[in-house]
């Protein structure tokens, strides 16, 4: 047996009421009409209909606005927060192996020997400051873990399609390297596949060096998984549809599991044009 | 075949069309009290336009899956009674709004229908279950939706072949999803919802007798 929203409601607490309907559930359906006149939830049918319309409309209008509410700026900041965090964590590491290193013949290096120094136990003066510095390195590679899932949690809420066919992080990087999920959406295929290697751009344009073939969507396996040959193809069918995406997620919102299909199938076309010499 | 109670054939600008009475929502054309069903924007339009027996009479309680921003269900709402609205996406959820706002019997829920237990305690048991969802996996959709139809109750259902497989022949496709469909339903009529959409399955079915919830 399980209980219909109104269960236990007070008819006159709507904030109650909305609560219960988003995040209420029952395994399966009754006469809830009919049970909630029984049990004095409402005078009739017609009330019943009338409360529930009123509970339902306000928890639609609620739920839009928080899932709406993540918005694009705040996933900019977090991955350019993430990305410091790393880089630093990373910096920082290079310095206590250094460090350690002058103090030990076993020293290790990156971020997993600032943990195991972190967690050691400090025998003079100088021991203190290699380990408490190791603790900071190993507190931002913990908030960058922490960036890094709310960026997995937001990204699908901010832009659904372009984080299903991206990753929520390279959706989110993406999102950040032109600025905001509008200016992407306006941005051309052509740009989104360079975003991400303006030096490189730059340097073409001057007529120093060849055209980038990829900026940042190289981390795509789309595009790392294809044979270097190829891979200026599969950039540009990858691009064409992140724009896409990122287009229906600035402009509409709703969710186009094609285009998922249609990636793949391109990209599989293009993988096979080696006939067996890529890999 | 017959239009359920509340669809009428009007003629807007000379071309004859299917209509509902109740507020405009999309910018559809209007005749008087009455506005135009585009069989082009909406498949269950379409399923009518094409005379496809779906059996509606008007005055069903009602539960629509992929009620996206509207449109059908507003359409929906106008005839039948109680009308429960179900969409994942927040965007179209907004317009869905706009579209309840006159309608004091259609109750818009901002869930995911592969999760039926998200709304089973709001839900009640329906004459008819319309769904027109573009995941891949439509006829599990409908399956897990099955225990809110009434025994004598209907299933309307649209199938959008390039969900599944964008590249696997739609007819396949369709033998497929119909093949899913009878583990819940037995399966009254089919029909191809061109002109109207391209690659879509129009379907009618009943929940199967034996089956249970």
């Amino acid at each position: 047996m399980t209980d219909g929203w109104f269960a236990g409601l007070d008819p006159d607490d709507d904030e109650a009421a909305v609560a219960t309907i988003r995040e209420g559930s029952a395994d399966e359906p009754a006469e809830w009409p009919r049970l909630a006149v029984d049990a004095g939830f409402a005078d009739d049918t017609d009330d019943y209909y009338d409360r529930l319309r009123a509970a339902t409309t306000a928890a639609a209008e609620q739920a839009v606005q928080e899932r709406e509410g993540a918005d694009d700026r705040q996933l900019v900041h977090a991955v350019r927060s993430m990305a410091d965090c790393e880089r630093t964590a990373n910096e920082l590491a290079e310095r206590v192996a250094e460090w350690g290193e002058s103090r030990s013949a076993d020293a290790g290096s990156g971020v997993e020997y600032a943990r195991e120094l972190a967690a050691s136990e400090p025998s003079d003066p100088a021991g203190e400051r290699v380990q408490s510095l190791a603790q900071r390195v190993v507190d931002l590679d913990e908030e960058a873990d922490r960036l890094r899932a709310y960026i997995d949690r937001t990204a699908p809420e901010v832009a659904p399609n372009l984080a299903a066919l991206a990753g929520p992080v390279l959706a989110a990087r993406l999102v950040s390297l032109a600025g905001g999920l509008e200016s992407l959406a306006k941005k051309p295929s052509g740009t989104v596949q360079v975003l991400g290697a303006e030096d490189a751009l730059f340097a073409h344009l001057r007529g120093s060096a060849p055209s980038p073939k990829h900026g940042i969507i190289f981390t795509h396996e789309a595009v790392r998984g294809t044979h270097p040959d190829h891979r200026g193809s599969a950039a540009r069918a990858l691009a064409g549809k992140l724009t896409i995406a990122a287009r229906i997620d600035h402009y509409s919102g709703d969710l186009r599991p094609d285009l998922q299909a249609e990636l793949d199938e391109r990209i599989e076309a293009i993988q096979s044009r080696t006939g067996g010499d890529g890999e | 075949m017959t239009l359920p109670n509340g669809v009428e054939r009007h003629d807007f600008d000379g071309e004859t069309g299917l209509a509902t009475r109740g507020e405009p929502v999309y910018g559809e054309a209007t005749d008087g009290a009455w506005r135009r069903w585009d069989p082009d924007r909406s498949k269950l339009g379409a399923m009518l336009a094409l005379g496809m027996e779906t059996g509606l009479a008007g005055g069903e309680t009602v539960l629509y899956l992929g009620a996206a921003a509207g449109t059908t269900v507003s359409h929906v709402a106008d005839f039948a009674g109680p009308t429960y609205a179900v969409e994942f996406a927040p965007r179209p959820v907004r317009d869905l709004l706009d579209a309840a706002d006159p309608r004091p019997t259609l109750f818009p829920l901002l869930k995911d229908a592969r999760e039926p237990e998200s709304y089973a305690h709001v839900v009640e048991p329906v004459d008819v279950l319309v769904q027109d969802v573009a995941t891949r996996g439509q006829a599990l959709v409908a399956n897990r939706n099955a225990g809110f139809l009434r025994p004598d109750g209907r299933l309307l259902l649209s199938i959008k072949a390039r969900s599944e497989d964008v590249t696997a022949d739609p007819a396949a496709v369709f033998e497929d999803v119909l093949t899913t469909l009878e583990e819940r339903y037995e399966i009254e009529a089919s029909e191809s919802l061109a002109p109207h959409h391209d690659d879509h399955l129009g379907v009618v079915a009943g929940p199967r007798r034996d089956g249970t919830f």
